[in-house]
């Protein structure tokens, strides 16, 4: 280092060179403001780290020490030279030393930039209305901004409101989720766009233009008061109800539950007899607030707002042979969606929920009968790399164990076996709900897989091993539940795509850094929450959701926005208005203006940069025909003294 | 059709399993479909070799390999399920391990580049596809309810073998639903009979194979189709040793796949070794009930 140190402060323009072990320290620091003052420095080289690191630790002491932040240059010997070649040989110094005299003769063409500010809106939208978009929605409202909610089902709540109970305290699903549904929809701070999605998002941090697609209820929500007599006579009674996965049956015009918010209905028109051959009509009729439309049609609304807060949850992993997905790959030796007895842990939700379809009592699909012994099996699909999920889903040990208990505390004379393949009770009194199911509460525990389910004289097989007995188990069961993966909902790629934001290889939307940005997207000022981001419960949902309301009232915080100075800009006078850079803009930054004389007479055409759109990427520069366009900060000159600096 | 295909017969369809041979043979002829036995095939090493020393066991296989290639073929038939394995397992290392099969060449000394893709019985009949098996069918065979036996190996390890959903295969029942069969739903389309078992624990074997047969019947099966040489020796030839330990389990006729496919495209039973069989496969039993059998 000092052989470099010496050989840099050789380089023409070099006023001079120090060494310092640890430069991003705070004694560090001081020696860099001191040298600017001392030898009068306008502008830095710090050969060191990335400048993802510390560029923002370095432009801070420059200004400390009255210099332009941007005359501050990084020049990464770390990760860009030693740690990515052989250590302590001459090469390596070689191109140490090259790095550093390139940034030398960016740094001699910078010039001095000034922030950017924008204006920003302080109204956020809150995409999906479970219960991290709640959360998320009413800590902004609370913090007093204006809050946009968008559900895409009739009702806000979410995979949580038909949920039974809630482990490790056992404590009713509805019971906590449902006030805190009414606060959404009574918050004054807060707008409900139920039964509507996301069509398109324009904008950037603080400017958001967000196209929301309010699809036909055939309810005018406004007129309606709720009374729901139509839902008590609709005639079409026997339709599948998604909000039971099936278990259930619902009506045409229906509310998917009672405490739903709003607490207003839709009309399904694809099982509604007026719909489907134009005869009944009976809602009509006997509607006294005459709020049912049958002509409805979608309708487009814009919104404008500064930050977006994507809240989208998950679904389950389809455990039968046919998958919306390629590479994933179904247990068509399960049986699930064959036998009738066989479901999913959502499903077992509902038939312990006191508001599901057998109100509360466990009795298996197929014939109502009260199963009496029943198998769980975890990681159906999780961490099966076969099966096209390696992941852990996270909440499937701990339902299990909750399911278990819920069983027995229903079917006293019941037995509850579950096959696992780890216990995985990581959490706040976690182990210790686990244990209970199974010192307590008598549930047997096998380590092992499930080979298949097969009936057999009306009863189900369930062939697997338990691995620690060194032996192969079969057990009779009346009933199995399986649980299945999760994955996030339909759509959430398609919705990333519009937000410009990131999404790993299985669908669940990427946070900017795992550890330290964990609710920030790479696309500034949209955050994520909840299980579209990973696999997660829902206090750890809920505490996200938190999280990423506190990164948005920040954002809100402050009157305007600032941005980085280092943007394209065009030579307006020279520009011969060809337009191509308009066409190459990746984030339609560049539009097409008019320059006039005083009188107002039309001089001329130019492109133009707004800076509050432009990301720096330097397209319009490569396609400029007339080299009109250039990025401040860094120039083609400065490009081409840094190239020439190594010939 | 009019095809040529690389034929490994393997030590069974030479030997105790002939019938099955003649099966594939005349059953394809009537599809156009000609075989053309290796020349100078060696064993595959069968379950001796891959347990003792699996680098034997590769190279037997590669000096097969290495033949078909030689000869040009791109395809090569294998219907003995183990054989097919070990074929594709040799094959798998060939394409993945570039040291592996410098190695294997040089001690087959011939050039291997894994070139020749191995298939099984059921991938033949599913590249001529049901559109055409429909066409041929000249008798349909109506009377069968099949229980479709795929055993241990036909669809394992899947990695290795590709083929079909290995826990939850289907592309039996798809071939004989276009000859006009019905298939049944039944468990045990994939658990193992027994094996080799049966020359050193024929008792193991026999309750095994009890558990398949009493299961197909169970499901309404009259007979039970399968696609691998030991599994007919196991569930055909020992069923009488079966029957006598369990005997209220009825006669089932066990045909070989290529058994139907030929009878249903007008074949005798005699041209394709079905009278061969231990258990009697007449055709026109099956619309007898099974207890009169």
């Amino acid at each position: 280092m000092e052989d470099l140190t010496a050989r840099t402060a050789e380089i023409p323009g070099v006023k001079c060179a120090v060494h310092y072990k640890y430069m991003c320290s705070d004694p560090g620091q001081s020696l860099v403001r001191e040298k600017i003052v001392e030898e009068k420095l306008d502008g830095l080289v710090v050969a060191a780290c990335s400048p993802h690191m510390h560029m923002k630790t370095f432009r801070a002491a420059a200004k400390a020490a009255g210099l332009n932040p941007y005359l501050v240059e990084i020049a990464n010997i770390r990760e860009h030279c030693s740690w990515v070649h052989e250590p302590k040989t001459e090469m390596t110094t070689v191109k140490a030393m090259d790095i550093i005299r390139m940034s030398v003769n960016k740094v001699i063409q910078d010039h001095s930039l000034e922030p950017i500010k924008v204006s920003l809106v302080k109204r956020a939208l809150v995409i999906g209305g479970g219960v991290a978009g709640i959360q998320a929605a009413l800590d902004i409202a609370d913090a007093g901004h204006e809050v946009i909610l968008v559900e895409r089902e009739p009702s806000v709540g979410g995979k949580m409101a038909g949920l039974s109970e809630t482990f490790p305290t056992l404590d009713c699903s509805q019971c906590i989720l449902t006030p805190r549904m009414v606060e959404v929809g009574q918050h004054p701070g807060i707008r409900l766009y139920t039964y509507s999605e996301v069509e398109a998002v324009s904008g950037f941090l603080g400017n958001f233009s967000v196209t929301i697609r309010k699809k036909a209820r055939y309810v005018d929500v406004d007129k309606c008061n709720g009374c729901l007599d139509c839902w008590a006579k609709c005639p079409s009674k026997q339709n599948q109800s998604e909000f039971d996965y099936g278990l259930g049956q619902r009506k045409a015009i229906y509310v998917p539950f009672p405490q739903a918010v709003p607490a207003r209905p839709v009309i399904d028109p694809k099982t509604c007899i007026k719909f489907q051959r134009n005869k009944c009509g009976v809602c009509l009729k006997i509607c006294k607030a005459n709020a049912i439309n049958y002509e409805d049609e979608d309708k487009i609304v814009t919104e404008e707002v500064g930050a977006i807060v994507v809240a989208t949850g998950f679904k389950l992993y389809n455990i039968g042979k046919k998958q919306d997905t390629p590479g994933i790959i179904g247990y068509g030796e399960y049986g699930y969606g064959e036998y009738k007895d066989v479901i999913d842990g959502l499903q077992f939700e509902r038939l312990a929920s006191a508001s599901g379809p057998t109100s509360g009592e466990i009795r298996r699909p197929s014939d109502g009968a009260e199963p009496k012994n029943v198998v769980f099996i975890a990681c159906v699909g999780s961490r099966d790399p076969a099966k096209g999920i390696p992941y852990c889903s996270k909440i499937c040990c701990m339902y299990t164990a909750k399911h278990t208990m819920l069983y027995k505390h229903k079917v006293h004379d019941g037995q509850a076996h579950v096959f696992y393949m780890d216990i995985r009770a990581g959490g706040k009194s976690y182990d210790e709900f686990v244990r209970r199911a199974i010192e307590k509460d008598g549930a047997r525990y096998y380590r092992g897989r499930v080979s298949k389910i097969s009936e057999e004289n009306g009863k189900l097989m369930v062939s697997g091993s338990d691995t620690i007995g060194g032996e192969p188990v079969e057990i009779e069961a009346d009933m199995v539940v399986l649980a299945s993966a999760m994955r996030p909902s339909d759509g959430a790629k398609e919705l990333a795509q519009k937000l410009k934001i990131g999404y790993d290889e299985h669908g669940f939307l990427s946070e900017s850094h795992p550890k330290l940005r964990p609710v920030e997207t790479t696309t500034a000022g949209i955050f994520v929450c909840g299980a579209c981001q990973g696999p997660k419960d829902i206090p750890e949902s809920v505490a996200q959701a938190s999280a990423a309301a506190a990164k948005v009232q920040v954002l809100f915080s402050k009157s305007e926005l600032t941005r980085e100075p280092e943007v394209a800009r065009i030579d307006e006078i020279n520009c011969a208005a060809c337009s191509a850079c308009l066409r190459a803009c990746p984030y339609s930054a560049i539009e097409r203006a008019e320059i006039r004389d005083r009188g107002g007479n039309l001089v001329k055409y130019t492109s133009r940069v707004n800076p509050s759109l432009c990301m720096g990427c330097g397209t319009c520069v490569s396609v400029c025909p007339s080299k009109c366009a250039d990025l401040e900060g860094f120039s083609e000159q400065q490009i081409y003294g840094m190239v020439n600096s190594l010939i | 059709m009019n095809l040529l295909l690389g034929y490994y017969p393997g030590c069974a369809l030479h030997g105790s399993s002939s019938d099955y041979e003649s099966s594939i043979q005349a059953c394809l002829q009537a599809f156009k479909i000609r075989l053309v036995e290796l020349n100078g095939w060696v064993c595959c090493g069968a379950s001796a070799a891959h347990s003792v020393n699996p680098l034997l066991s590769k190279s037997l296989s590669a000096r097969n390999l290495a033949i078909a290639e030689r000869e040009g073929y791109t395809e090569l038939l294998a219907p003995c399920p183990l054989c097919s394995m070990e074929l594709c397992k040799a094959r798998h290392t060939i394409l993945e391990d570039e040291e592996h099969r410098k190695q294997l060449s040089d001690i087959v000394e011939l050039p291997l580049q894994g070139k020749t893709r191995v298939i099984n019985v059921l991938q033949v009949f599913e590249s001529i596809g049901q559109a055409e098996l429909r066409e041929h069918v000249k008798q349909p065979l109506t009377e069968v309810r099949a229980a479709c036996y795929y055993g241990c190996l036909l669809t394992r390890p899947p990695k290795v073998v590709e083929f079909d959903d290995c826990e939850h295969p289907n592309s039996m029942e798809g071939i004989l639903e276009a000859l006009g069969a019905s298939t049944v739903k039944w468990n045990f389309a994939t658990e193992c009979c027994g094996a080799g078992m049966t020359l050193a624990r024929e008792e193991t074997v026999i309750e095994l194979s009890h558990r398949i047969l009493a299961n197909a019947v169970a499901h309404g099966a009259n007979c039970i189709v399968v696609a691998c040489p030991m599994c007919h020796v196991n569930l055909d030839m020992k069923q009488e040793e079966t029957r006598k330990a369990h005997p209220e389990l009825p006669q089932l006729p066990v045909y070989y796949l290529s058994d139907l496919v030929g009878l249903a495209v007008g074949l005798k039973e005699s041209q394709l070794g079905v009278d061969k069989h231990f258990v009697p496969a007449e055709l026109d039993l099956l619309s007898e009930p099974a207890e009169t059998r």
